[in-house]
């Protein structure tokens, strides 16, 4: 049997139920009304004929793609990179110590090559004695993180230097009083 | 770099430039300078080594300030200010009470501060003074006596158009007297 239902609105005609003994098909609306059962597929063309009506609707240029040149012209408005001026505060003849330094250090800035050249600086702790120390201080800091069983034992160790080393590994247990 | 050289008097604020300005009002939080162009640029009181909300730096109407612009365009108003991008002074901020300053032309200035300039060192071994620079005209310059600062002021302006030997003729005949 043919049957014809119309959808609540009269305005959506397209969208009338067709439906025969088995198979309900619903009209396409261009919309998306009634889209219950639509399939992927359907909601595809769906979309790409509403991206061809938009697509013909909206102006574009109808020229051919225009690269931007790239410039490589920089403005700079400052003379002080041009020219490599000198810093601006100065002092003669030890009017103003403290300027002073600070034309030297300022000035320097620009002359890099000096700053290199003094990378050897001289050292109060010669480098064997930082050796031993370093030595000394690792293992301080490493008892630190022993646990109690191991600092007494270390402890012993110490003191014993003289005498036979006790075995480290023998176990304390319970020892049977002799008769 | 290509760059084109002009003799002017009259300068335009460039941000990165640094330049002596001259306190001229106090309004709330920013001070008004006068730095020599078309319009005043601004001073923020926050923008001077160690200056806090609580700990405000002593600036009158009429100090100098040596300071350089972080804002300089055709657009807006200069702003500037006395410390450097990493927050010292580096030489800025308040110039002292004493010494005097005067206006050159632009392009003395940048003869003066490039790298070997005879006329600052021989001037130099004359005798022990204090001068800072502008990039915006402005010499200000602090010597023992006023007669040796004002000596060193007109040796500067006269630079412009004596030629090196008679520089150094003038500079002779004051070292001998």
């Amino acid at each position: 049997m043919y049957h014809r239902r119309l959808c609540g609105c009269s305005r959506y005609r397209r969208a009338t139920l067709l439906c025969s003994a088995n198979i309900f098909q619903f009209g396409i609306c261009s919309d998306g009304f009634m889209q219950r059962g639509l399939d992927s597929e359907t909601k595809k063309q769906l979309e790409e004929e509403e991206k061809k009506i938009i697509s013909e609707e909206h102006w574009y240029l109808d020229l051919p793609e225009l690269k931007e040149k790239e410039s490589f012209i920089i403005e700079e408005r400052s003379f002080m990179p041009c020219e490599d001026l000198l810093y601006g505060r100065m002092s003669f003849k030890g009017f103003n110590p403290e300027i002073e330094k600070l034309m030297i250090q300022m000035n320097s800035r620009y002359k890099k090559e000096e700053i290199e050249a003094d990378d050897k600086m001289e050292a109060d702790v010669s480098d064997e004695e930082m050796a031993r120390r370093y030595e000394s201080l690792v293992g301080t800091i490493g008892k630190k993180f022993l646990k109690k069983r191991d600092r007494h034992e270390l402890q012993d160790e110490d003191e014993d230097e003289n005498s036979n080393l006790r075995p480290s590994n023998v176990k304390k247990m319970f020892l049977k009083p002799q008769d | 770099a290509y760059w084109v050289d002009s003799q002017q008097k009259r300068y335009v604020p460039v941000k990165g430039d640094p330049i002596i300005g001259i306190v001229t009002a106090k309004a709330g939080d920013i001070f008004k300078v006068d730095v020599g162009g078309s319009e005043q640029a601004s001073l923020s009181y926050l923008a001077f080594e160690g200056a806090t909300k609580r700990n405000r730096p002593n600036v009158q109407v009429g100090d100098l300030v040596y300071g350089q612009f972080i804002v300089a365009n055709k657009d807006m108003e200069p702003e500037m200010v006395c410390i450097d991008s990493s927050g010292r002074a580096n030489g800025m901020g308040i110039i002292g009470h004493e010494g005097l300053l005067f206006k050159v032309s632009l392009g003395l200035i940048r003869k003066l501060l490039a790298p070997n300039c005879e006329i600052i060192q021989e001037l130099g071994q004359l005798y022990p003074f204090e001068i800072v620079l502008g990039m915006n005209g402005r010499i200000w310059v602090k010597a023992k006596t006023v007669q040796q600062t004002l000596i060193v002021a007109n040796i500067l302006e006269a630079c412009e158009h004596m030629t090196s030997e008679q520089r150094k003729q003038a500079l002779a005949k004051l070292s001998e007297s």
